[in-house]
């Protein structure tokens, strides 16, 4: 059960969109917005407040890459995956980051809490590539060794 | 109106609402499977894939008919089509068809057959997702699902309850309960429709085969089973014979070569529940509260409004269901040391109902913690023990059900039916027996197959008012109405499966427009044939009441509270 916050803020949320099945993705995009995440409670209370079944809104929510249901870490790391990124060598960076973080297709965030990693279809910085964002700063021009050593910094800086 | 020609013979169309079915109704059976024409149109399965004069390729479930079309819906390059398509779809299908429980009517195994697909090309990439076996009615295997959505739509549309939906994309789509629950862990009601349109084998019906017939090998057990109305109507279906051919003689034949010991009647447990809820309705009528009554024989309706409508759950007759208080009374008579022989009772109930797989479960349907009901057996798994056993159904002679319960009014047998519980307490309030009486009764509005039935029938010099539906999205419609202040009504009758018991969800399936025709009218045929028409004219039912029943109405008849009280109070703790 999540604190009473989380549903007065989405209570909120739902005012301020509308309280219509079509709002559904601004309201949810907005809870993502506020804790980073999409708490699965608020998912379904969200769902029952439009009045559309949880599986709907689960639907909805999880065709779309972007919605997280699980808390992130302090760090979320998205590396860009678009096209420009791509061919610039983008997977040998998210390799590396998975392997050193010990995160898989499925596992987001390391056990700690101090890093997610995502993976995004353009960033819009192209110009960058391969780039990659650590809570929304853009590093550009990234490699795997440039990458390790970024984590690296982060992880001394939380010891 | 118009015309259009299809495959050179020219076609006459008025208001249908697509392309395919103006083709099918030219008497051309285009292959789908995402398409229920009572659904809403999803155009997934792309099979329904015609072409036009110019080449163009579209399906025609979404394609409204236009005069002048002209269509081709046999030409090679569509043959091509469709059967890579079916190719795909059964490269992502777990195709272990040999010991699939669907194998024998496979949709998608049928079509693969007749469009010649004679060889798979591509690997299987999708994920193994495990087996969900949480429900007592239904389980469901992912690995078997070809996302054509018609569960989705089912449990949507038609039934409003919405369990289960797409969730993820691409080549991770799924049909799921929101984030991986089980089935348990949602608002699923155990209806089983979604099982009815399922083309595959990706929704099936929890069987309880093997322990019955565990039980009928036991020499230490006296099974007996109960059969539901329209399991009767239903089950030669599954023999070759005739839609709607009331087999019950054949039935308890059969099931007394198969070892069962007694074969009784559910229609006589659906007059006794004609007999309370008619009791309970008056009182309710007299003392002016607690109106309308809900029907309480659909445990698919009941758990619905349980959980959607708790505020108005109290409204629920306080009746078990005509299976519940018959099971309740078969285990009061054998709890009797000259009937029961020294041996354990085996009480089986055969249903045309997946629900009933859930009912039994029920605190309310327990007596003293004790499930009354051991098995319920779907009209589907009937027809498995007899196709296992090996007894050639149609050459079976026929004979009566036994005494003391096998006896029931034409009223409980129209039970079977979305109206018959109404007709039945109409009946049952109408003091007279005459044919005028009956007849203005069949003629008030009680019948018919549509969704929501409202009339008027005037008793004791008052207008009541009925709902009678079928459906539960059209429930919804009449319970927000009720909510609101809109609609009032004295009596609401709700059976969860559209047309009733008739196609629920137990039954065979791959049963369209012609099969749930011939059962309605198969099921009143009964009730004219049956000569005790009133439910307190069966006098195997007064000699109950005046016997085994005597102080036990409130114990055996109807839903136990204090019992799910107990179970609630043990969750807490």
């Amino acid at each position: 059960m999540l604190d009473q916050s989380y549903y007065d803020k989405t209570d909120a949320i739902i005012q301020l969109r509308g309280k219509e099945e079509r709002f559904l993705i601004p309201i949810i995009q907005d809870i993502q917005e506020a804790y980073t995440y999409v708490p699965p409670e608020l998912l379904d209370y969200v769902a029952d407040k439009l009045n559309i079944s949880e599986a709907k809104a689960y639907s909805v929510a999880s065709f779309y890459e972007n919605f997280s249901f699980e808390a992130k870490g302090k760090y979320v790391i998205r590396v860009c995956d678009g096209t420009a990124c791509h061919v610039r060598k983008s997977m040998p960076i998210l390799e590396a980051l998975t392997e050193n973080l010990g995160l898989s297709k499925r596992k987001h965030t390391t056990d700690d809490q101090l890093f997610t990693l995502e993976t995004v279809s353009c960033l819009g910085a192209c110009g960058l590539a391969p780039a990659v964002t650590v809570n929304g700063k853009v590093y550009p021009k990234m490699t795997p060794e440039k990458m390790l050593s970024l984590v690296e910094q982060l992880r001394k800086e939380n010891e | 109106m118009g015309h259009m020609t299809i495959d050179g013979r020219h076609v006459e169309f008025s208001d249908e609402k697509n392309v395919l079915t103006v083709i099918r109704n030219a008497g051309i059976d285009i292959p789908t499977l995402c398409y229920v024409s009572e659904l809403s149109t999803y155009g997934s399965c792309r099979l329904c894939i015609v072409e036009d004069d110019r080449g163009k390729t579209f399906a025609s479930c979404s394609e409204k008919p236009r005069d002048g079309m002209v269509i081709y819906t046999n030409t090679p390059r569509l043959m091509r089509y469709r059967k890579l398509i079916l190719e795909l779809l059964l490269a992502a299908h777990e195709r272990d068809c040999t010991t699939c429980v669907v194998s024998g009517s496979c949709h998608l195994l049928e079509l693969a057959q007749r469009l010649c697909v004679d060889d798979v090309r591509f690997k299987n990439t999708r994920e193994p997702q495990p087996i969900d076996r949480s429900s007592a009615a239904i389980i469901r295997n992912p690995n078997k699902c070809i996302l054509c959505g018609d569960c989705v739509r089912m449990c949507s549309d038609i039934q409003g309850i919405n369990a289960i939906d797409f969730a993820y994309r691409g080549t991770d789509a799924l049909v799921t309960p929101a984030f991986n629950k089980t089935i348990n862990e949602t608002a699923c009601v155990g209806c089983g429709q979604c099982r009815v349109v399922c083309p595959t084998g990706a929704i099936t019906v929890r069987n309880d085969v093997m322990p019955v017939m565990e039980a009928l090998a036991d020499r230490n057990a006296i099974v007996v089973a109960q059969i539901a109305p329209a399991v009767r109507l239903a089950l030669g279906d599954k023999f070759g014979l005739p839609k709607g051919t009331n087999v019950m003689g054949m039935i308890v034949n059969v099931m007394h070569r198969l070892g069962f010991d007694e074969v009784y009647d559910t229609t006589y447990g659906a007059d006794l529940t004609v007999l309370e809820e008619s009791k309970e309705f008056l009182e309710r009528l007299s003392s002016g509260s607690g109106l309308p009554l809900f029907t309480s024989c659909c445990p698919a309706w009941v758990k619905h409004c349980e959980t959607k409508y708790p505020e108005l759950a109290q409204h629920i007759s306080t009746c078990r269901s005509p299976m519940g208080m018959f099971s309740a009374v078969i285990q009061e008579y054998y709890k009797n040391p000259e009937k029961n022989e020294g041996k354990r009772l085996v009480n089986i109930a055969v249903m045309p109902c997946t629900a009933k797989k859930e009912e039994i479960r029920r605190p309310e349907s327990k007596n003293k913690g004790v499930q009354n009901v051991d098995y319920v057996l779907t009209t589907e798994e009937l027809a498995s023990m007899i196709e296992r056993s090996g007894i050639v159904f149609d050459k079976v002679d026929i004979e009566s059900a036994d005494v003391p319960f096998g006896i029931g009014s034409g009223s409980g047998m129209i039970f079977g039916v979305t109206g018959g519980v109404t007709e039945a307490v109409m009946r049952r309030l109408n003091q007279g027996h005459d044919r005028t009486a009956m007849a203005d009764i069949k003629e008030s509005g009680v019948r018919g197959m549509e969704g929501i039935k409202e009339f008027t029938y005037r008793y004791n010099g008052r207008d009541l008012s009925f709902a009678v539906v079928s459906g539960l999205a059209n429930a919804d419609k009449v319970m927000e109405e009720i909510k609101s202040g809109e609609a009032s009504y004295d009596f609401v009758e709700v059976m969860a499966c559209p047309r009733g018991c008739i196609m629920g969800g137990g039954q065979p399936a791959k049963s369209g427009p012609r099969t749930r025709t011939a059962r309605y009218k198969s099921i009143y045929e009964t009730d004219i044939n049956t000569q005790i028409k009133k439910s307190d004219e069966n006098p195997m039912v007064t000699m109950l009441y005046e016997g085994l029943l005597k102080g036990k109405t409130h114990e055996l008849l109807h839903r136990n509270f204090e019992e799910a009280q107990r179970e609630r109070e043990a969750a807490e703790q």
